[in-house]
């Protein structure tokens, strides 16, 4: 308990540290964002809306302290301020409705990449020299050295544009109702293939070639010597005694790679048009957004942190020595 | 005091245990370099790296002016003339990706450089002094790693005047955190050695033996470090600039991408307009990630020469292979 305790301080800290960072960050940048953020946007504001936005970000010369105490109340409550590009609609409002979205695409690839590239990395292993040892690794790792968005734009190309098998934006097709129905969970995996293969082909390179490194020195220890000369099956000394040692790096990396899964999403998001927070940045950047973009930041990482958490609750299960310690 | 007396060696002025931990860095440098050039991986790395160094530095003689000037009638498909077909404002491909080689490898190897450098730093020194100060930059450098890149990437470069300096200095406040991480527990193990406690003992200061005595032991884990970096900063990089948020009038193969996309080329289906500049960010990190993956193999071996030969004979003639 005392180490998911000390995990939890720490995620309060991070996050302290980042509402610290957007704090100070307009305030100590040089330039004035309101000035480039009205001439930027079309929005017509009322002089005390300008005067809100100003004391909002920080630009209206007021005392630093009280200020900065009175932010941290804010953000508690949950009021990320106004959005300029969707004006007046409330900062927190609009990535509420964007969020769901980025969670579904990141979670579904990040679940596929995790799952599929250490299964293919404990087989690697498993068979040194094999074939799936020989040639997937290379080919992952050119795969991987892709940006992102780019292997987005040269799917959306070959699928969405040329073979026109693929629907070319958004998440489920214009006229249809949400609702809990086969026809539109179909309709939104549908447009979720193309989003979720991207960045799960980009990223299992990674995982493969993590577990199949840490199989090969797992492989080597004298309790896989050991089961093999007690005569167990194959299959069971490589998934309970060997992949089951190798699997607690990848349990961290994947608490670490959340935060890079989020920032490949939303990038893809942008080349696909997909509507999840991703493709609200790029609108966000685009009419100079400045509290869209700082609610967005520390809405992201609330998320990557809890998410971050979830994967500490798993490893105190995975590990004993956590728990003892 | 008792240690000192009963280790003379250590007291005279041309400290001998540090020559030779130096020496033997040195030796391990030359014969790490050797053996990358004996190895597939890095000599197919390598030559790719420099090519396209080469092929930035003469863009010029190339593509002699401004390569952003309009040379034709827009949007037209690889031909004789231009022989990666032009952008929908009528540009070269060709030089546009030529030219945007220059700034994506200088910022890349710029911002790369630096992360190291910060981390090496940051690493070392709390590795080295331990207590207040390694919890201290433990607990920066945790929180950095956590913090999730490109959001805070994006908010920090929109608050930055944009430029090529800020996009550099943006990429090395998020990319130090994890070869700080790296460098602290490579270091922390070359401490607990007895050359660092007889420089220590010899009065040697800790800069010096931070420098002199663990850095070169640690040679092999900074290379890898470096060049996770580079790769980390230019796909970086891209993504920045692909949002629009670099300086849109630099050319560099980020905001090729991005004027791509702007200017629509994609649903019109000109694929050689947004295919170069993708093509050539990728190759050169997959150069990277090979001289990577070459350094790895070199260091550990492990992932060289399977130790269970009689689990496959496939993998003892792979690794008769790569012996040879």
């Amino acid at each position: 308990m005392s180490f998911l305790f000390r995990r939890l301080g720490f995620y309060l800290l991070a996050f302290w540290a980042s509402i610290t960072l957007n704090f100070l960050l307009p305030r100590l940048m040089p330039g004035d964002p309101v000035t480039r953020m009205l001439s930027r946007s079309q929005q017509r504001l009322e002089p005390q809306q300008v005067d809100a936005l100003r004391t909002m970000m920080g630009v209206d010369g007021g005392p630093l302290i009280p200020e900065y105490f009175s932010y941290l109340g804010r953000i508690l409550t949950g009021d990320f301020g106004m959005s300029i590009s969707r004006f007046p609609t409330p900062v927190s409002e609009v990535i509420a409705s964007q969020l769901p979205w980025t969670l579904l695409l990141g979670i579904t690839s990040l679940v596929i990449a995790v799952i599929l590239g250490n299964l293919l990395g404990i087989l690697a292993a498993w068979r040194r020299g094999g074939f799936l040892d020989s040639v997937a690794p290379p080919l992952l790792v050119f795969i991987g050295s892709f940006p992102y968005f780019w292997l987005a734009m040269g799917a959306l190309y070959i699928f969405g544009i040329n073979m026109g098998v693929a629907p070319m934006r958004h998440a489920f097709s214009v006229g249809l109702v949400p609702g809990f129905n086969l026809e539109f969970i179909l309709d939104v995996a549908a447009h979720l293939f193309l989003p979720a293969l991207t960045i799960v082909l980009v990223s299992l390179g990674g995982w493969m070639l993590g577990m199949r490194n840490t199989m090969i020195a797992t492989n080597s220890e004298d309790y896989i010597l050991m089961a093999e000369a007690k005569g167990l099956r194959p299959h069971r000394i490589m998934l309970n005694y060997a992949a089951r040692n190798a699997m607690l790096p990848s349990v961290t990396s994947m608490g670490m790679s959340i935060g890079f899964i989020v920032g490949g999403a939303l990038l893809t998001e942008v080349v696909f048009a997909y509507p999840g927070v991703g493709y609200q940045l790029l609108a966000a950047v685009q009419g100079l957004d400045y509290p869209l973009m700082q609610g967005m930041f520390l809405t992201i990482t609330a998320a990557v942190l809890i998410a971050n958490f979830l994967v500490d609750l798993v490893y105190v299960r995975l590990d004993p020595r956590v728990r003892k310690g | 005091m008792s240690q000192i007396t009963t280790d003379p060696l250590t007291l005279t002025p041309e400290d001998p245990a540090a020559e030779s931990a130096t020496d033997r860095a040195r030796l391990g440098a030359t014969r790490l370099l050797r053996t990358l050039l004996r190895n597939g991986k890095a000599v197919a790395g390598l030559s790719i790296i420099v090519v396209f160094i080469a092929l930035a530095l003469l863009a010029p003689v190339f593509f002699p002016g401004d390569p952003a000037r309009i040379t034709s009638a827009g949007a037209a498909a690889p031909s004789l003339e231009h022989w990666l077909g032009t952008t929908t404002k009528g540009q070269d491909v060709l030089g546009l990706t030529l030219w945007g080689a220059r700034s994506s490898l200088f910022v890349g190897f710029a911002a790369g450089i630096l992360s190291t450098v910060i981390g090496v730093l940051i690493g070392l020194s709390g590795a080295y002094f331990g207590r207040g100060l390694d919890e201290a930059l433990s607990l920066v450098t945790n929180v950095f790693l956590l913090v999730p890149g490109l959001p805070l990437l994006v908010i920090l470069a929109a608050f930055m005047p944009p430029g090529l300096g800020t996009v550099i200095v943006v990429l090395v406040i998020t990319g130090w955190a994890g070869s700080a991480r790296v460098m602290r527990s490579q270091a922390m193990s070359i401490r607990g050695k007895d050359y660092v406690a007889a420089a220590q003992v010899s009065g040697e200061r800790p800069l010096r033996i931070m420098v002199r005595e663990i850095l070169p032991n640690m040679a092999s884990v900074v290379m890898t470090t470096l060049l996770g970096c580079i790769i980390g900063s230019i796909g970086a990089q891209a993504g920045l600039e692909f949002l629009g948020l670099g300086d849109v009038n630099t050319l560099s193969w980020g905001t090729n991408l991005f004027w791509a996309t702007s200017d629509g080329s994609l649903m019109l289906g000109q694929w050689w307009i947004f295919v170069p500049s993708g093509l050539a960010i990728a190759l050169v990190a997959f150069a990277l990630a090979l001289c990577n993956y070459a350094v790895d193999e070199i260091t550990n071996p492990r992932l060289r020469r399977p130790k269970h030969a009689t689990k496959s004979t496939a993998a003892t003639t792979v690794a008769r292979k790569e012996e040879k």
